[in-house]
């Protein structure tokens, strides 16, 4: 059933097929529902995983892809339905599949409207893995998009007290982002002659055509900045980043889990797949010194904010703002250790922080908030609940022999042979990290129990089956990482390649 | 025997089987399993560190290590680290006292720790500990050895807050873990910025400790300096130097075996070790060394000092320690690297036994730990007695125990070495007296004098399982420094010979050589000199101790009364604290709540003004259009004014209104660029003049 040309719609449209079956259910039969949703997100994950099977780590991707399908859709415009991976994608198509297949038995704390929720759940999903596979640009702005509104109902329908406010202003802002975005997308098909969104066929082409246009340095760098403040406000890059605190406060967990967990790299990997093979000389200017100044800034800033909030889940959102500054300055430096870095750091980022982000969700169902000064002691009511917390603690801290380390040490070491002031600047993140988390672990965790909570329930059975799977390979890729190394590697040779400045850090 | 040549893993493996038995299973075994199955691990490791050595010994001292790569870990582009363990001949005596004394303070904390209810979790997280301690002796690479370091500290905290249910011990261990990861921003640098420099100006990118050593007189000078005043920035935070020693006396607060095994015997003696590994690297960094050195003996001076005045017994163990690390660092700033391994084992026995004797202590007082409240214990507790005397010795320097010879070693060499000075020895000579003073002052306050506990206390002696392991450190006291006896009391120095494959490097001068510098000066006479001040310095320590705490108690008391501020500083440790607090940490905390302000103040402030601003300009276009083109249709405007008021309420007007000034923007956007080829002619023609 699965052939090389068809698995990757499998994968993304499966959820899609799961939400329809959901819609012809009757509101009511709750666990049927349920069960479609289980199963559509095992089915995706499981075709994720026969496509990881089938993946071949010598693929070169960027401009020649794997699983490719290609078929025309909008003839007039040459429009193409053009899906195909490398490895770049492989990594976060694989995190998506897993993290929505977890997300659903976090979801099942949910009781209003559920099937209204897991069909959009269902619906983002497809969202997310058709941003991840698409090769077609136009098709790439349709995912982004399917992708944009079922997350805007998820969070002001099922979300917190202020839920309209952030889902507004979440909504306002990615808006703002892909419109920036299409106008460079509109840019670049009608430069381009022909005119295409084909984007491996941009790449390759470029130099042929963009003689013919005037101001040509010009047209590059705007294109460049229309594209990079599109995906910047997703990553989110400083000052871009109000509406992450907001949205993921007011957001279900499961929700935070995802928007934390993948839709951040949607940023990144955007600049990734299209700023830097698109526009390599716009990509060096850019780098230096924009990139690295706003990589710096979101690690040091963001960790400063993250140690002065009070709410866990507001200090958990400030942290990927820092978290996500690491992936920066290792894609700044353009080095093979940044790059590296960066892409593993897009992985463990959502493996841990989508823990936290459940772990905050546990104790929330339980205590209804989260003050951190309104708890204290927990630990001697919930061991096993603090042996999670602290174990993601300490892996989001950059302790080494879990995940975070490995790509943290990644990135700093690529940055350094280019930014050294920078990187060392950089460096203060693991003091500040470990500063805040164990600040907050304190407060909640340590000192004598607050007897309001002298009744709190351990974690469940079915929480600990969704934290599981991330804490393990949490464990496992902070001392074996090389197969997912391996599976980016030459992808991100040929990058540097295309960058100009293959073999920088070889 | 050459099976451990490729088996090493299995020495960390044995405690992290416990860790994850304790975890996973430890509920189902009972303490009494977990007990023993933690202790028989690290016995197992102990047996396999000694098969390690036996094989070390069979080869020729220039082939004196075993490299087992067995996994691959981090291998991107030139970088390239592995699980890969080595042991060498500096290693071999880390596993050794690493496992041996790890094994007899496992033992002893079955007895200490029997009633807690979290025993289980306890041996966890001693198992762990032990682990990571391995895998940081053992690594072949520096950042491997991260892992074990990072690992160490992560228990330290663990332990330090293991009765967290006062706030005060879990602070403490915080306070352990950021200063150590200021500590560590410094390292990370100083690893960055030297496997760059290697690649750069010798062509090997390379992480592993010998080749680093092997290449590093290669490295500019400057580059050289930096690397290893950043590398010892590291050594600082976990070895408790100036400036970072502050959170050493804090990590008191853990359990008593704790303070043994990691605070004293292992853990803070790992920037001791990470200098001696790299030896290589600091011989090429003179300057460097210099700075180590100066920085020990400082400390050295500074922490004997402190330990003066304090009455709580683990605080002067604690401020002992640092002094005494202190000693280990002016070792090996001079080059004498051996000499400070040296130090660092007997100072593992007689420190890890001060702490295990002051816990029994504190057992059998019940939890007392104020020196003004003890006394006289000598008969009451005799095992204990009996032992802490060979302990106290062996720190003071009594001629003829452990203490002694590594002691007089490093002062020695101090002097003597090239890279050594008169002054350094003068700060270090100095320390010494004061460490026989203070230590004598300890025992005299514990063991003699009159008792000062309460009626009721009923002090009594210790169980089995925690005096047997005192007596064998106690015996190690004794006998642990004969490895070590010097040329000049006709000894082999052993020790030093033992060391030397691993810290002598090509282009420097290792331990060995900077002896024989001394030996040419011809100045045996000088050695015996020196030798015989420093045992005159113990006794004079220990003689005025004895007589000021046994007889004239009077004379303390007097001096504090005469000098209350001196007393006060030195009591409340400088104020060293209060100083960080006031200038780091209170700042830092401005810092960010000044960054949250500003965030959402500032950055959040300006986006909800766009919005705002949106909204207004809007509202006004919705007046316009309601005024002037809708007023003509007054019965419609009516309804849509009413609608729109309703609409605007649940704040859905606002989006509809940005899709459209949005759909509006890519409109002008799309036509812009669909009309451009037929302006652009026009553009250009402009701009040319030809129009």
């Amino acid at each position: 059933m699965l052939t090389a040309t068809n698995i990757l719609s499998w994968i993304t449209f499966t959820p899609l097929i799961g939400a329809a079956l959901i819609l012809l259910l009757p509101g009511r039969k709750v666990k049927a529902i349920r069960g479609v949703a289980v199963l559509a997100t095992a089915l995706s994950l499981l075709f994720s995983l026969v496509l990881l099977s089938r993946f071949d780590n010598a693929g070169r991707g960027i401009t020649e892809f794997q699983f490719v399908a290609q078929r025309d859709w909008i003839q007039a415009f040459s429009i193409q339905y053009y899906m195909g991976i490398d490895g770049l994608s492989l990594p976060l198509v694989i995190l998506t599949t897993l993290l929505s297949f977890l997300c659903i038995f976090a979801s099942f704390g949910i009781e209003r409207w559920v099937k209204a929720y897991m069909a959009l759940f269902l619906l983002l999903e497809t969202g997310m893995l058709g941003v991840f596979c698409s090769l077609d640009l136009f098709l790439f702005y349709v995912f982004w998009e399917v992708m944009l509104l079922p997350m805007y109902f998820l969070i002001g329908i099922w979300g917190g007290p202020r839920r309209e406010y952030a889902a507004i202003k979440f909504f306002l802002y990615t808006l703002l982002g892909s419109v920036l975005m299409l106008l460079g997308i509109l840019a670049l098909y009608f430069a381009s002659e022909p005119h295409t969104f084909n984007l491996p066929q941009l790449i390759l082409t470029s130099s042929q055509w963009s003689g013919n246009l005037i101001w040509v340095p010009y047209f590059w760098k705007i294109v460049f900045v229309l594209f990079f403040i599109g995906f910047a406000i997703k990553v989110p890059i400083f000052p871009f980043h109000t509406w992450l605190p907001d949205a993921h406060v007011e957001a279900p967990t499961a929700v935070s889990v995802i928007l934390a967990g993948v839709l951040l790299k949607m940023g990144t990997y955007g600049i990734l797949r299209v700023n830097y093979p698109l526009f390599p000389e716009a990509a060096h200017w850019f780098a230096y010194p924009f990139l690295i100044t706003l990589g710096v800034i979101n690690i040091v800033y963001g960790s400063l904010c993250a140690m002065a909030q009070t709410d866990l889940k507001k200090l958990v959102a400030y942290s990927s703002i820092g978290h996500m500054g690491f992936c920066l300055i290792g894609m700044a430096a353009m080095t093979s250790q940044g790059f590296h870095g960066a892409v593993l750091q897009m992985w463990n980022h959502g493996l841990i922080t989508g823990q936290l982000f459940l772990l905050v969700g546990v104790v929330y169902d339980r205590a209804h908030h989260r003050d951190l000064d309104g708890f204290g002691g927990l630990a001697a009511a919930m061991p096993i609940y603090a042996g999670m917390v602290s174990l993601a603690f300490m892996a989001s801290l950059g302790l080494p022999g879990l995940a975070g380390f490995v790509s943290e040490a990644l990135c700093f070491l690529g940055a350094w042979p280019v930014f050294p002031a920078s990187t060392a600047l950089s460096v203060s993140g693991v003091v500040l990290g470990a500063a805040y988390f164990l600040w907050a672990f304190q407060r909640v965790f340590l000192g004598p129990l607050n007897p309001k909570y002298e009744k709190i329930s351990e974690i469940n059975g079915r929480e600990l089956f969704t934290l599981a799977p991330l804490a393990l390979l949490t464990v496992l890729i902070g001392v074996y990482p090389m197969p997912i190394l391996n599976w980016m590697t030459a992808t991100l040779n040929h990058l540097q390649e295309i960058l100009g400045v293959a073999g920088r850090g070889m | 025997m050459e099976w451990v040549d490729t088996h090493l893993w299995t020495i960390p493996l044995m405690p992290l089987l416990g860790v994850l038995v304790h975890i996973f299973l430890g509920g189902t075994l009972g303490k009494k399993l977990v007990g023993i199955l933690a202790c028989l691990l690290v016995f197992i490791s102990f047996g396999l560190s000694v098969v390690v050595l036996l094989r070390l010994l069979e080869l020729p001292a220039e082939e004196r290590h075993l490299l087992d790569n067995f996994l691959p870990w981090i291998r991107v582009g030139a970088f390239s680290a592995d699980w890969a363990f080595r042991a060498d001949t500096l290693s071999a005596v880390m596993l050794l006292v690493v496992t041996g004394v790890g094994f007899l303070i496992h033992v002893y904390s079955t007895g200490y720790m029997h009633d807690d209810p979290k025993y289980i979790r306890f041996f966890a997280y001693l198992n762990l500990f032990t682990f990571s301690m391995l895998v940081l002796v053992l690594a072949s690479n520096v950042f491997l050895m991260f892992i074990g370091w990072e690992g160490v500290g992560l228990c330290s905290y663990l332990l330090i807050g293991f009765w967290f249910h006062d706030l005060n011990n879990a602070t403490a261990g915080m306070k352990a873990f950021i200063v150590n990861r200021v500590g560590d921003w410094s390292f990370l640098c100083g690893v960055l910025l030297l496997f760059w420099s290697l690649g750069k100006y010798t062509g090997t990118y390379t992480v592993d400790f010998y080749e680093i050593n092997r290449l590093a007189p290669e490295l500019p000078a400057g580059i050289a300096l930096a690397v290893g005043l950043l590398l010892f920035g590291g050594a600082a935070g976990k070895s408790a130097q100036i400036p970072l020693y502050v959170w050493l006396p804090d990590a008191m607060a853990g359990p008593t075996p704790v303070s043994a095994l990691i605070h004293a015997a292992t853990m803070v003696t790992a920037g001791v070790y990470m200098i001696a590994r790299f030896s290589g690297l600091y011989l090429s960094a003179p300057d460097a060394m210099m700075v180590v050195a100066t920085v020990g003996a400082l400390t050295a001076l500074f922490s004997a000092t402190i330990a003066l005045a304090q009455n709580d017994i683990k605080k002067v163990l604690a401020y002992s320690t640092v002094s005494q690390l202190g000693y280990m660092f002016l070792g090996v700033g001079v080059g004498a690297f051996s000499a400070g391994i040296f130090h660092l084992m007997t100072h593992a026995f007689f420190k890890g036994l001060l702490f295990l004797g002051a816990g029994s202590v504190i057992h059998g007082l019940h939890g007392e730990q104020d020196l003004r409240r003890m006394g006289a214990l000598k008969s009451k507790m005799p095992w204990t007695w009996l032992t802490f005397m060979a302990a106290w010795l062996a720190i003071a320097g009594f001629p003829g125990l452990s203490g002694f010879f590594s002691k007089d070693e490093i002062l020695w060499q101090a002097f003597s070495s090239e890279h050594g000075h008169w002054a350094l020895w003068l700060v270090g000579f100095i320390a010494a007296g004061l460490t026989a003073f203070y230590m004598t002052r300890l025992v005299v306050m514990t063991f003699y004098g009159e008792s000062r506990w309460p009626e009721h206390a009923h002090p009594h002696e210790s169980p089995r399982n925690m005096t047997v392991p005192l007596a064998v450190l106690a015996v190690l006291c004794v006998i642990g420094g004969y490895v070590g006896v010097p040329a000049i009391l006709h000894g082999a120095n052993y020790f030093e010979h033992w060391m030397e494959p691993a810290v002598t490097w090509a282009a420097g001068h290792g331990g060995a050589e900077a002896a024989e510098h001394a030996a040419e000066l011809g100045s045996h006479g000088l050695e015996a000199l020196l030798m015989a001040a420093s045992v005159g310095v113990a006794l004079l320590g220990i003689g005025i101790g004895w007589w000021m705490y046994s007889r004239r108690r009077d004379i303390p008391e007097a001096a504090f009364q005469r000098w209350p501020n001196l007393y006060r500083w030195v009591l409340n440790k400088y104020y060293v604290d209060e100083l960080y607090q006031w200038l780091v940490v209170d700042n830092l905390l401005r810092l960010t709540r000044l960054s949250g302000r500003f965030d959402l103040a500032v950055i959040d402030g300006a986006v909800n003004g766009s919005a705002w601003l949106t909204e207004r300009v809007s509202a006004i276009s919705g007046w316009i259009d309601n005024t002037f083109v809708d007023g003509a249709v007054n019965g419609v405007a009516e309804v849509t004014r009413a609608a729109g008021g309703r609409l605007r309420l649940i704040q859905t007007g606002r989006v509809q209104q940005y899709l459209t000034f949005a759909a509006a923007m890519v409109a002008i956007g799309v036509a812009g660029i669909i009309l451009w080829p037929s302006i652009q002619p026009w553009l250009a023609e402009l701009w040319s003049g030809a129009i």
